[in-house]
């Protein structure tokens, strides 16, 4: 039975909506793409506590800053292409250094955007986001997750980075998973191999777990929604446990979560590891499946991933 | 210009007392901005001394006035201002730049009386102008003050600012222009001109004010005339000289961003009436 299907910008939509009406200190300044990132439905619901400061991503970082020292909680919500890459600097001075409690959520992350192509296909924020001091990277799996991320970080002060993709993905977390920011889930238990996965590869991660019991193989996998903190405490654990990691991301191979979990891994336990990731390179226009499939990203790229990291692995 | 009093003469004996203190405390230091830190002393100056609702024995009272000085490089001005005006012990200046010192070389919100940290240029009015956004929806009732460099605003982010701010009609921000004609290279206007200035900020929608930015009395009046403004958001333009107070430094892009050695502050001190 599939599950059912929802894209994780409009569970953020209904949530940021939800939150708004919690708590009159959420403001949202958008870029103006919230038709498309869903912020649209807090926009129509708090006017007044909602900004469209146009394309020009530098201002609305920095507005963002502004609104928070008057004891505001703002949300920032663009594509994440232009979220973290157009105003990198602000997000490195004006919010980071000054620890300020700002919410970035960018939207259409990763090549599952699909046919907008190379230009909007955000590969790189995980990586750029998490080097900064001070900020919390997340990394959500489903609908379901990111309603929960966006009321947490809400709840938290300081800054976050929210990434979250367009097209609908598959509901795999269930209403009464707990969901703490910095501890990542155990979706499925296993002693042979273990796949960490974030965003979108999740369910990758969960199907490739299902053929590789068809071939004897009993594969744990971990959903690491936060990348920073990042969970150093499951990813040793299934290191001694399992003794080998396979890591699957929507995003370019050097500096995201696979980096993330080797930089655990290399300092406390190195086991084999091998990184399902884009490949050092830009993507295209394509539909999204067609995309996953050709850049390696699909079941069947983690299922050869996981055989050939038991291959390496230490008595194999 | 207001009613209320103000005493010219004292105000520029303590223009007189800061050039010396911001020399020595760059001096003792052995780095940082002198030049554009001499060019603002008279806009600091009337800013928390005249103009600015502030309470130095409590920082973080809600309906002050806010200031973001935007040129962060600018340091020494902000910290002997802020110093004199009660927020912090004098003694500390001598801190500045120093490790483990709140007094960072670019200006750091763990100082008392900063609101933000800057120093990446170009980064303060669109802080301003949230600031003023956030103040509507929390319906307080303060000014927002922010001064900026005229090489900083070759920076693209103050024009998507500029656009904010006249867009949602920011009559509480009153941006000021530290106008001192030079940057770390040369003159501003050899390496990226920058004229007609008034009419470029004009014509995004401000309410624009040319004046001396060394005369009390103008500056005064140019914050009381900002206070009058309704419906856009002020920019000053304060025409000012670079190392004002100091021969050998005003005009000379030389002296953006290193101290002075002995014998140099020795003479600089003298030329500003000795210690």
């Amino acid at each position: 039975m599939s599950p059912e299907v929802k894209a994780t910008r409009d569970a953020f939509g209904e949530a940021l909506m939800e939150l708004g009406r919690e708590n009159r200190n959420v403001v949202v300044v958008s870029g103006d793409l919230e038709d498309s990132t869903r912020a649209e439905r807090f926009k129509k619901e708090f006017p007044e506590r909602f900004f469209n400061l146009g394309i020009a991503e530098q201002d609305i970082l920095g507005s963002a800053v502004g609104l928070s020292l008057v004891g505001l909680i703002p949300f920032a919500s663009s594509f994440a292409v232009f979220l973290t890459n157009r105003a990198y600097g602000i997000l490195r001075i004006s919010i980071c250094y000054n620890r300020r409690n700002v919410k970035l959520v960018g939207s259409h992350a990763g090549l599952t955007v699909g046919e907008d192509g190379a230009t909007a296909q955000c590969l790189e924020d995980l990586a750029i986001t998490r080097v900064l001091p001070n900020i919390t990277v997340l990394a959500p799996a489903d609908g379901l997750e990111t309603k929960k991320a966006t009321k947490a970080i809400a709840d938290m002060r300081g800054p976050v980075y929210m990434r979250l993709g367009r097209f609908a993905v598959p509901t795999i977390t269930k209403e009464k998973d707990p969901f703490v920011i910095g501890k990542a889930d155990t979706l499925r238990a296993g002693r042979d191999v273990t796949l960490i996965a974030c965003g979108i590869m999740v369910w990758e991660a969960l199907k490739a777990a299902d053929a590789l019991l068809d071939k004897g193989i009993n594969a744990r996998v971990i959903n690491m929604h936060t990348i920073k903190p990042i969970d150093a405490a499951i990813i040793t654990n299934a290191a001694r446990e399992t003794g080998a990691i396979v890591t699957c991301e929507e995003h370019q191979i050097n500096g995201g979560l696979g980096s993330a979990v080797a930089e655990v891994l290399v300092k406390k336990n190195p086991v084999p590891v091998e990184m399902v990731a884009v490949g050092d390179s830009f993507g295209e226009s394509g539909s999204p499946d067609e995309l996953l499939a050709k850049y390696h990203l699909k079941d069947v790229d983690i299922i050869r991933a996981a055989q050939k990291v038991l291959g390496r692995k230490k008595g194999a | 210009m207001d009613t209320k009093k103000v005493d010219i003469e004292e105000l520029q004996g303590l223009a007189r007392r800061f050039r010396k203190e911001i020399l020595r405390t760059i001096y003792e230091a052995g780095s940082g901005h002198p030049g554009g830190s001499l060019s603002a002393v008279e806009i600091l100056i009337a800013l928390y001394y005249y103009k600015m609702k502030h309470k130095p024995e409590n920082p973080s009272w809600p309906l002050r006035d806010r200031f973001i000085m935007s040129k962060g490089h600018a340091s020494p001005v902000v910290y002997v201002t802020l110093a004199n005006r009660g927020y912090f012990p004098k003694e500390e200046l001598k801190t500045f730049r120093k490790l483990g010192s709140r007094l960072q070389g670019h200006v750091h919100i763990g100082v008392p009386g900063v609101e933000l940290s800057t120093g990446s240029l170009g980064q303060g009015l669109s802080v301003a102008n949230g600031i003023a956004l956030g103040a509507k929806i929390k319906k307080e009732n303060f000014n927002v003050y922010c001064l900026l460099g005229d090489g900083e605003i070759q920076e693209g982010q103050n024009w998507e600012a500029a656009m904010t701010a006249s867009h949602h009609k920011l009559d509480k921000v009153c941006a000021i222009l530290d106008r001192n004609m030079v940057q770390e290279n040369g003159p501003v206007s050899e390496i990226k001109n920058e004229d007609p200035l008034a009419d470029k900020w004009r014509s995004f929608g401000w309410h624009t004010i040319e004046i001396d930015g060394h005369d009390f009395k103008k500056i005064i009046s140019a914050l009381d005339e900002f206070d009058t403004v309704r419906g856009k958001p002020t920019f000053i333009i304060a025409r000012t000289t670079k190392g004002k107070g100091v021969s050998f430094m005003e005009g000379q892009a030389k002296w953006h961003g290193k101290a002075p050695k002995k014998d140099e502050y020795e003479k600089a001190i003298k030329e500003l009436g000795g210690e």
